[in-house]
């Protein structure tokens, strides 16, 4: 699993990279009770907006992590945001993206360098 | 920046995990381990304890109760003189355009008023009550008491467990109790739409009640998270957000307040700030008006959402001034005004939401049915 500063993680599943965000961001964002999910088969930017979060307490957007194509997205999050809280690293992945550069995967951290870095 | 103040529970707060945030002066717990979502469903279905120390608490004596009650008179659009002992009424200081300059709750002890006001404007208020009232009138802010609320189904068999006279008491009432072995002046009243009462203590023994009412089964700390979904949802104001100096007593639809005596006809009609405004505006209505606001889907609509006429185009017609989710109602809730042609309960309206208009329906307030003890 490889982690963002912006607090998501990315996991290779069939050739695609399963996005979500990590329990310390789902723990810092408290309890959520609102996901919109983008329309699968679009293509995304590194840094585009692709998913909105609301919690109780605030609104906040998951950005594309990549450049790719959004294959398939979590729609059980619509009915029940409350997963995001209970199984932020399992479950609650929020979409599945292929990845146009490879490259751009680089610059992300390990397990041991996130939990560093939110140290 | 200057230094946030502390209420006296703040070690306590601290020490049950709170997480700590500034709010109006003072670093307030926001949510504890159980979280906002948890805090207020515990709320509605057993008891939560709040502190609520940060509130300003007032006492206006005078010669006379006739002479507390008449000064006070000239700065709320209240009938004060009527309230009897042992009594509270939920009032506003109005200024000159008739706007709200704080809301507050004012209780008879005796001869005395005492009145509790919001945070963010008590020095405000001290200052109106101190430049506003005669000289024969002492306003003394009680800095050495603390203010606890406990709120839910639950509270009212804790509190009575600890003193038979609190089963006597009505929403509204206020008496003196002893509670855990500590005097407090008590009110049957909240901030939550449940049953509940507000505690003022001694500040230096506001700790040791407060460990002894969590102690009792169902009882669990709440924090501003939870009250503020917990307001919103009972359809109360925020000061300074769903009431401001910029709105009246009619559009924010709080006429209930006003009573007849202060209203036109009334034995002591006007006679407060800018009541030439106020009683103009119960005679011939007003052009916005506070309303209730449910959006058709999960978004929730949050402060500042713009209120359109139309899914496309049109004109707006209202602004949000409180929303998020409503845990009790299962899905989000709002507040806001609209134009008065537009505030029936049930029009479609739509609000602006990230660049997209989402339906949203104006709403009867409360969201969840107040549960009073009548």
């Amino acid at each position: 699993m490889k982690f963002t500063e912006e607090h998501e993680w990315l996991r290779e599943e069939d050739g695609l990279m399963v996005v979500g965000i990590t329990s310390h961001a789902a723990e810092q964002l408290g309890d959520v009770v609102f996901v919109e999910l983008p329309d699968d088969g679009i293509t995304v930017s590194k840094d585009d907006e692709v998913v909105v979060i609301e919690s109780v307490k605030a609104a906040s957007d998951i950005l594309a992590p990549v450049d790719g194509e959004i294959v398939e997205v979590n729609s059980a999050l619509t009915d029940n945001p409350g997963m995001v809280n209970e199984d932020p690293q399992g479950e609650a992945w929020f979409f599945k993206m292929s990845v146009s550069d490879a490259s751009q995967m680089d610059e992300f951290m390990d397990e041991a360098g996130y939990q560093k870095f939110i140290a | 920046m200057t230094e946030l103040a502390k209420t006296p529970l703040h070690g306590l707060h601290v020490e049950l995990g709170a997480k700590m945030v500034p709010f109006a002066g003072y670093d307030m717990p926001v949510q504890y381990p159980m979280g906002v979502l948890k805090e207020h469903l515990h709320t509605r279905a057993a008891a939560g304890l709040f502190d609520v120390s940060h509130m300003g608490q007032v006492i206006l004596s005078g010669p006379s109760w006739e002479a507390v009650a008449l000064a006070f008179e000239a700065l709320v659009p209240m009938d004060v003189l009527g309230l009897e002992d042992g009594r509270q009424r939920y009032g506003l200081f109005t200024n000159d355009a008739g706007g709200i300059e704080d809301d507050l709750m004012f209780a008879r002890r005796g001869d005395d008023l005492f009145v509790v006001v919001n945070a963010a404007c008590k020095t405000e208020d001290v200052a109106r009550m101190r430049a506003g009232l005669p000289d024969e009138i002492t306003v003394t802010e009680l800095t050495d008491r603390a203010l606890i609320a406990l709120q839910g189904p639950k509270a009212a068999a804790v509190i009575e467990d600890q003193d038979a006279r609190a089963a006597e008491m009505r929403f509204m009432d206020v008496a003196d109790l002893a509670l855990c072995g500590h005097a407090v002046w008590a009110s049957r009243s909240g901030y939550t739409g449940e049953d509940g009462f507000e505690i003022s203590v001694a500040a230096d023994e506001a700790e040791t009640l407060l460990r002894s009412l969590l102690t009792h089964h169902g009882v669990a700390p709440i924090g501003l998270g939870a009250r503020d979904s917990l307001r919103l949802e009972a359809g109360l104001c925020l000061y300074g957000h769903d009431i401001d100096a910029m709105t009246g007593p009619v559009e924010a639809g709080l006429t209930w307040s006003v009573q007849k005596m202060r209203r036109a006809g009334g034995a002591r009609a006007g006679g407060f700030p800018g009541a030439d405004v106020v009683l103009d505006a119960f005679a011939n209505g007003v052009a916005r008006k506070r309303v209730g606001l449910r959006p058709e889907g999960r978004a929730p609509m949050r402060e500042g959402v713009q209120l359109f006429d139309a899914k496309e185009g049109g004109a707006q017609i209202g602004t949000v001034t409180s929303g998020g989710f409503g845990p009790t109602v299962e899905g989000p809730v709002a507040m806001g005004y609209v134009t008065t042609e537009h505030a029936e309960v049930g029009t479609r309206i739509w609000g602006e939401v990230r660049g997209k208009r989402l339906a949203v329906d104006v709403a009867a307030l409360p969201f969840v049915p107040a549960n009073f003890k009548r």
